[in-house]
């Protein structure tokens, strides 16, 4: 025990400020801290916490039944400096104590510009007409994978029919797909919920690189398969089982770091499905030991795309990193029907936290320079883009769409919408709300029903927003704002991020 | 009849159930005074758990309901087949035949030393509630108050 | 249809309740040799005591008979019983026609050989009129000799010890409760009872009882005297067959009847204490003088008699027990030892005088006993039922928190997501 140990008692982030007037005891909160922090004694009949334990979930916040506790952030605060920041000092002495690799969840928290609230939307006034989407048709409908570039007809007997033979397409009933989340990093539940909902609303969810448990074979239709650097889950039936196939590169989390699955989150269905033993830890290696140039990665599309007969999309993701615009060039020119940019916000289960907060670039800047690099070289039909990486609303989306996007992931608001409140400790295989655990005392915690519920409602809240902002703008196929720069404005930015994101300043 | 199912994959063990069934079958129905009371109501709905398991249990209110057999008062009673069985707290003299009878240990003694009241405790349906106290509030959807036939 | 009903206890209100569900025209007449509505027969001893009103020992409502159109006659036993003519003779001189009868005259009192049985002073108790004749004869009464250490006998030591009354039990076998319990069981009671301040003798019996006109003590087999004011007869009950008499309906210690509940004889039931009826345990048929099994068989009884159909599945002992506040249940085959090849599991829960026994034919769990800890005894009962088998892990059954969730899940399963 050194002083620093201590510490932690004193130093905690949050307190649980239980109004003893109102609590009782009735336990509920103690059964529900994975972490144990309400404890009951009962000797005085009275549930305590132990603060340096609270990793802030708020799960017991909302299960009280008398409203009893609140979550607050821990008032004692250290003398102000404005390079040692709370959370600098409780780092260095974490690390002082243990010596170890901060990790953390979730996506950045760090305080880099939100480019999407520096950019307004455009509307219509007097000299084109607005449209009600409750009155009129509007068309969320997309296509994600190659686009010809020309189209032949052919006449026979008087018909006119397409000569050119069009590739593969994902058929999205609304431009937002769940982002890969692996079976292993979240539960089966969450899996679950996932697939029913992508269902529910003609959208794809994405198996991550954990593999697929062999009880979601059935939402198939609605599958992208993830083919990662640690190829765990991956045989001819799982290619088979989605209607399309993404190769992982990289996540905006961790670029340029791999994967690792402790064992001890490695029971039998997490074996069975990846395909590995029991207890073993799944390393993700950093990269795809076959893939050091873009003419492997040539290689695995194809050998993809043979495997599966040439019947679906292939996608490529990729960490929104310095020089995303030329990789994404050459990821097309490998042959990719999809690219998909994962920006510096985007969510994980478990990252190094240094990694996590500094390495990548912001989504909206990486998605606006791929999308000018694809047109300006011309290729930009042979791929559809798909953007993630911290979207928080349907507004994020439509300028997301505006800026070149054919589509986006969202995976965080996915958790947030079955209950997760962005507590960071993912990493920990205890999630209070059974989101990221495979613990099954804490997994049931999401009922699968309820989740499907859950997020099937958030994608059509988020859809019928994106169909008011399409009224407003005058449109009614989201086709029309795809790439349409011209109906963004920027604020605040300089002239270089203008440039960068291709659009014009409010007021210009 | 309208009968209280478990779900046992959705049970999260937070006994909410229990807690709203306390309340529920107090005296003020008010939370506060529920659990100050001395002695408190007792939770009709029983929460077992086992590891990661657990299970909210309720009366099952059966066809053949062995307690209303095994009742040597008359207390345990039910209306008609479509009727829940209830406990006739008046007549119970507590000698626990229906304990002894019930294949679901879904009867509880209440027993209060002082004034050497016992009476069986169980499972109403809630009367009065259009739904049982302690569907309503499972946050999981783990209990559900269907006619299943 | 015209049905007749011997006897008002539980096995005939389980049948009228039964047959109204099937017919609600035909006439129902009940003969009941005593003078009251259905009561509850266990509360006797709890009435003795002041414990429950005589109202409150009513065991359905006032309107019961009038709901259910019965024909009852309060005070009238049953004599012969004619099945060619199918009629019964009654004590009131008449005779009663049947189409289907039922008889449920339950049990007397078992009263041993012993010397000086005509005094005053010494009852029996069964009936409210032999506990009002106690409780009349209770006044200036200071000591009581209970003749019995089962059931009834503890029941009405209770009763009398809660009165006031210093009462010593006397018990021919070696420990009390003998039938529900086993020896570590009747122990705890015993010792439980003694610091009660209630005298218990075991392993003796009364030869006689002394006194000029009126018992004023016993003489026991090891010469032993005891002074008291009053002699209780407690020893058990066998089946009352007086009526069946020459009527050719089959008995062996009580009436034997088919897993319907019928006699021997076409139209004529019987139900209850009387019977005879299948042991599930055993296989064999055997007399279980139980109150469920009495309502169950009168229900059974009653829907065959309305044309229903309706089996019984053989029953098993099973007693709930409480005296001066400690509480026991226990079912099924209760006094087994691994040498006679029984796996036996014993332990305690929370309570000072908890006591936990299970008992394992190979796989199968045929009984188990609670002592103090009785809640969740039921699920016990309802296993012993249905044979369950436990295949390892028996110990888990002492868990403080056993229940339906340490059990098969698809057995589980089957249970709690449909009707039963």
């Amino acid at each position: 025990m050194a002083v620093g140990d201590l510490k932690s008692n004193n130093y905690c982030d949050f307190i649980v400020d239980r109004d003893q007037e109102r609590c009782i005891q009735c336990q509920v909160c103690v059964r529900q801290c994975p972490y144990g922090t309400n404890i009951y004694k009962e000797a005085d009949n009275i549930v305590v916490s132990d603060f340096s334990l609270c990793t802030g979930c708020h799960r017991c916040e909302a299960m009280c039944p008398t409203g009893c506790i609140t979550i607050r952030r821990n008032t004692s605060e250290f003398r102000e400096h404005f390079n040692w920041k709370a959370a600098d000092i409780k780092n260095v002495y974490k690390q002082a104590a243990t010596g170890g690799v901060l990790l953390t969840g979730i996506g950045c928290d760090k305080d880099y510009p939100i480019y999407w609230d520096h950019i307004l939307l455009d509307a219509c006034q007097v000299t084109n007409p607005s449209i009600d989407p409750l009155r009129e048709p509007m068309e969320l409908r997309t296509f994600l994978g190659r686009k010809p570039d020309t189209l032949e007809f052919e006449e026979k007997a008087g018909k006119i029919s397409l000569k050119t033979e069009l590739a593969p397409q994902l058929v999205c009933e609304i431009p937002i797909l769940f982002s890969a989340m692996s079976y292993g990093a979240v539960n089966l539940n969450f899996c679950e919920a996932l697939a029913r909902a992508a269902e529910a609303s003609g959208t794809y969810y994405n198996t991550g690189e954990g593999g697929l448990h062999r009880t979601l074979f059935k939402y198939g239709k609605n599958t992208i398969v993830q083919v990662a650097s640690g190829r765990f889950g991956v045989d001819k039936a799982y290619l088979d089982a989605g209607v399309a196939i993404e190769i992982k590169i990289g996540q905006g989390a961790k670029p340029g770091i791999g994967g690792h699955l402790p064992g001890e989150k490695v029971g039998k269905e997490v074996s069975l499905t990846r395909m590995i033993p029991i207890g073993t830890d799944a390393l993700s290696p950093a990269p795809h030991h076959d893939i050091y140039s873009i003419e492997d990665l040539r290689q695995l599309i194809y050998a993809l795309k043979e495997a599966t007969d040439y019947t679906k999309p292939v996608s490529v993701k990729i960490s929104a990193v310095h020089n995303a615009a030329a990789i994404a060039s050459g990821i097309v020119r490998a042959g990719a029907d999809i690219v998909a940019i994962d920006g510096v916000r985007g969510g994980t289960g478990a990252a190094p936290t240094m990694i996590r907060d500094n390495v990548g670039i912001p989504i909206e800047l990486a998605l606006a320079a791929v999308d000018q690099r694809l047109r300006d070289e011309g290729i930009r039909n042979q791929a559809s883009i798909i953007a993630a990486g911290g979207f928080r609303n349907s507004s994020d989306i439509i300028k997301a769409i505006a800026l070149g996007a054919d589509a986006v992931y969202i995976g965080t608001p996915a958790m947030i919408a079955v209950g997760c409140t962005v507590c960071q400790k993912c990493y920990t295989g205890k999630c209070p709300w059974g989101i990221t655990t495979n613990d099954p005392y804490l997994a049931k915690r999401l009922n699968p029903d309820i989740g499907t519920e859950q997020l099937t409602n958030l994608l059509k809240a988020w859809a019928r927003e994106i169909k008011e902002f399409m009224g407003a703008m005058g449109i009614n196929a989201i086709e029309s704002i795809r790439g349409n720069r011209e109906r963004l404005r920027g604020v605040n930015l300089s002239e270089r991020e203008l440039k960068i994101l291709g659009i014009k300043h409010a007021g210009e | 009849m309208k009968r209280v199912y478990p779900k046992e994959d959705a049970c999260i063990n937070c006994k909410l159930c229990e807690v709203a069934c306390l309340v529920e079958h107090s005296e003020t129905k008010d939370i506060f005074k529920a659990y100050r009371d001395v002695p408190r109501t007792l939770s009709k709905a029983l929460v077992e758990e086992d590891g990661p398991n657990s299970i909210s249990i309720q009366c099952r209110h059966c066809t053949d309901a062995p307690c209303i057999d095994a009742c040597i008062t008359g207390a345990m009673q039910r209306q008609d087949d479509e009727s829940p069985v209830i406990v006739d707290r008046e007549k119970c003299v507590g000698c626990w035949m229906c304990i002894m009878a019930c294949p679901y240990g879904a009867i509880q003694m209440d027993v209060r030393k002082k004034d050497k009241h016992k009476v069986s405790s169980k499972c109403d349906l809630c009367p009065g509630r259009t739904m049982p106290a302690c569907v309503e509030i499972c946050p999981n959807r783990a209990l559900f108050f269907e006619d299943r036939g | 249809m015209n049905y007749l009903i011997i006897g008002n206890s539980a096995a005939a209100v389980g049948a009228v309740e039964a047959i109204r569900k099937k017919d609600k025209k035909g006439g129902i007449t009940i003969l009941s040799k005593e003078p009251y509505l259905a009561y509850s027969r266990p509360l006797i001893t709890e009435f003795l005591a002041d414990l429950v009103t005589e109202k409150g020992m009513s065991y359905r409502a006032e309107d019961f008979y009038k709901d259910n159109q019965v024909s009852l006659k309060l005070g009238v036993s049953a004599k012969s019983i004619d099945a060619k003519k199918k009629v019964v003779a009654a004590s009131d001189k008449k005779e009663y026609s049947y189409d289907k009868l039922l008889i449920s005259t339950g049990g007397s009192p078992i009263v041993p050989p012993m010397k000086g049985l005509n005094k005053k002073g010494i009852f029996t108790l069964l009936t409210l009129d032999e506990s009002k004749e106690i409780k009349k004869n209770l006044k200036g009464a200071k000591r009581v000799v209970v003749i019995g250490g089962g059931l009834i006998g503890m029941k009405a030591a209770e009763g009398l010890h809660e009165a006031g009354i210093k009462v010593t039990v006397v018990e021919l076998a070696d420990r009390i409760l003998s039938r529900i319990l086993d020896e570590k069981g009747s122990s705890i009671f015993e010792s439980y009872l003694k610091d009660k301040g209630m005298d218990i003798i075991t392993s003796d019996s009364v030869v006689e009882i002394t006194g000029a006109k009126k018992a004023t003590g016993v003489k026991l087999k090891s010469k032993k005297k005891i002074v008291c004011d009053m002699v209780i007869m407690a020893i058990g009950v066998r089946p009352n067959l007086d009526v069946i008499k020459g009527s050719g309906i089959g008995t062996k210690q009580g009436i034997i009847v088919d897993n319907r509940m019928q006699t021997n004889m076409a139209d004529i039931y019987a139900a209850g204490d009387v019977t005879q009826a299948d042991d599930m345990l055993s296989g064999e048929k055997r007399v279980n003088a139980i109150w469920p099994l009495a309502f169950k068989q009168g229900r059974i009884a009653g829907t065959n008699m309305a044309g229903g159909t309706k089996i019984y599945e053989g029953g098993f002992a099973q007693n709930s027990l409480s005296v001066l506040g400690l509480s026991t249940i226990s079912m099924g085959i209760v006094d087994a030892s691994s040498k006679n090849g029984y796996e036996v599991i014993t332990g305690s829960g929370k309570g000072k005088y908890s006591y936990k026994k299970f008992v394992f034919d190979k796989d199968t769990i045929v009984g188990g006993i609670f002592v103090e800890d009785i809640d969740r005894s039921g699920i016990i009962t309802g296993l012993v039922k249905e044979r369950y088998k436990v295949k390892d892990n028996k110990e888990r059954f002492l868990s403080e928190k056993f229940g339906l969730i340490n059990l098969d899940k698809t057995w589980r399963d089957s249970k709690l997501t449909k009707p039963v």
